[in-house]
């Protein structure tokens, strides 16, 4: 079952660019791997980082900058910007995991606003203007991909890998105590562990991830903009994991469908589509607590239970 | 001062101030290894504080506490279980989201020291399954391993709280209320199960059942007010005035 699944998205990925605009799918994508980065902590740890737009806008910027001023390859221009982020994860995580709840929230929102205005200010990130002209260099220096359409199969293949990368990370022996931190994080705590060490290295992960998806969004649009680290992306990526699903791995996968798939229908009414966001959260709030995989999930097993019956 | 291991667990002087109120005051205590203390007391007598000092839930104000004669009175929860003493919490602590083995194997993996691989698969700590169904089978839940946590009753959920304690293999047990909110039925099979696996251990317990404290301890202190009002064997505090008088309605025997 899970394995046609699997099998079936492969193939319906594989196939999708012949039927819908690339960089619409490559946008889908980038908000996949933001919102399943955003998902290891809300999801699996229990952290509600209110400032993870940090970790995609600077990469986005920084993944920008290596490539338009050194000659690297794309994939080294990704992992640049993915590691910077990351280095940003593990410090705003030692300062914030101390605390939890609304104070852990608060902190990162801070970070992220402080990190906002810093790239404001930064000379090399154009200001206002946003950095354009990011060029999509060849892979492994030698693959020439940068039409659209061929972009695409790269933009998926670092989504798998990083999906892949989140998914030993959630079933690991690190992660089996991420969940139990999420749970009773006193009792890991009586048991020898240092709660706060996992945290910090969750947090460093989620940004490497968040970096990911910021370096890829850089080169999908050729451009990077402060729009990528500002709070209200922040926001997004916690409707797209609620939509979808907390604690599930395909949930936030499939909320950031939903939204950059809605958002982009509704484009041509404007300002409602805002108002579209804020009323499909409150049904989901309302009516579809677990998020659409979760109450997917729900019901197969109570049909099951009915079949066994 | 020469260190002096005759005793698992010292307690000297410690106090623990909350703004002006001293909710534990100058406590002195001595645990002998391979014994069974337990702390009672009237409600607000200081026994869950003087607990948490103990566990370094709660860092005192004054006073030194020695765990095999080693001063901890500086180091953290994670250190002092690391160091061999583990606590227990007075509302259940088990996993609820986990199966009774994976509960286990939290545990299990703080003395294997992989838990920091997040590049490992699960798979890589499989290992250490069968320690835990020895552990589950001490207890008496080796027939569900693979049942969520939360599934179990009240009394066996203790029983697994205990079970993941006993994964550290700690020399020394800290046990908070172990019976509390217990019906009649499962009081008997946990104090049993405290008994068995108090052997080459030291074990200390707050507990209000007073005779869970009669069957189970070899030494018994009264806390009262912040302040230890007596020492002694549970005949001893039993019969003894002041005890007596603390509890206003007296101490019923067992």
């Amino acid at each position: 079952m899970r394995w046609a699944l699997i099998l079936i998205a492969a193939v319906v990925a594989l196939a999708l660019p012949f039927f819908v605009y690339p960089v619409l799918l490559m946008s889908i994508l980038c908000f996949v791997v933001f919102a399943t980065s955003f998902n290891l902590l809300l999801g699996y740890v229990g952290l509600l980082c209110f400032g993870q737009a940090m970790f995609l806008g600077l990469s986005a910027y920084v993944t920008g900058y290596v490539l338009k001023t050194t000659g690297v390859s794309l994939e080294l221009g990704i992992l640049a910007g993915a590691l910077v982020s990351a280095v940003l994860g593990a410090f705003v995580g030692f300062v914030a995991v101390r605390r939890s709840g609304i104070q852990f929230a608060m902190i990162t929102f801070a970070f992220a606003q402080f990190v906002y205005f810093a790239l404001l200010r930064a000379e090399f990130t154009g200001g206002e203007n946003g950095m354009q002209g990011i060029p999509r260099s060849k892979l492994f220096g030698v693959i020439d991909a940068s039409d659209s359409f061929s972009f695409y199969y790269v933009i998926l293949a670092i989504t798998v890998l990083a999906i892949l990368f989140c998914y030993r990370v959630i079933h690991s022996p690190f992660g089996e105590i991420l969940r139990a931190i999420r749970d009773k994080e006193d009792r890991v705590e009586s048991l020898g562990f240092r709660p706060e060490r996992f945290k910090i290295m969750a947090m460093t992960i989620s940004a490497f991830v968040a970096g990911l998806a910021g370096g890829m969004k850089a080169t999908v649009f050729q451009f990077a903009t402060l729009t990528d680290v500002s709070w209200t992306v922040s926001g997004e990526v916690i409707l797209m994991t609620l939509l979808g699903g907390l604690g599930t791995l395909s949930g936030p996968m499939v909320g950031a469908a939903i939204v950059i798939a809605m958002n982009d229908e509704l484009a041509k009414f404007g300002e409602w589509a805002l108002i579209a966001q804020g009323v499909i959260l409150i049904l989901v709030i309302l009516f579809f607590r677990r998020g659409v995989v979760g109450e997917a999930g729900a019901l197969i097993r109570r049909l099951r239970e009915r079949k066994a019956d | 001062m020469a260190e002096n291991r005759d005793y698992a667990l010292e307690a000297r002087g410690i106090g623990k101030q909350f703004g002006a109120f001293w909710a534990v005051k100058d406590v002195d205590l001595k645990i002998p290894q391979g014994s069974i203390h337990a702390l009672i007391g009237p409600n607000g007598a200081g026994k869950t504080t003087c607990f948490n000092l103990l566990t370094k839930t709660l860092q005192p104000s004054t006073g030194q506490i020695l765990l095999n004669g080693e001063d901890i009175s500086a180091l953290r929860t994670s250190e002092v279980a690391r160091r061999g003493m583990v606590r227990s919490f007075q509302i259940s602590a088990t996993f609820t989201d986990m199966t009774v083995l994976e509960n286990v194997r939290v545990a299990l993996q703080s003395k294997h020291g992989h838990a920091y691989r997040f590049w490992s698969p699960i798979s890589s700590i499989y290992n250490l399954d069968a320690r835990a169904m020895e552990l589950l089978a001490d207890v008496g839940l080796a027939d569900v391993p693979h049942l969520k946590a939360a599934e179990l009753s009240y009394g066996r959920k203790r029983a697994l709280e205990i079970a993941t304690t006993l994964a550290l293999d700690p020399k020394v047990m800290l046990l908070d209320e172990p019976t509390a909110g217990m019906g009649h039925e499962d009081i008997e099979p946990i104090t049993q199960l405290i008994r068995k696996v108090s052997a080459g251990r030291t074990i200390v317990i707050v507990e209000h059942n007073l005779s869970v404290v009669s069957t189970l301890s070899d030494r018994i202190t009264v806390l009262q007010g912040g302040q230890v009002l007596m020492e002694g064997t549970y005949g001893e505090v039993s019969s003894d005035e002041r005890v007596i008088a603390a509890y206003m309605g007296g101490v019923e025997d067992a």
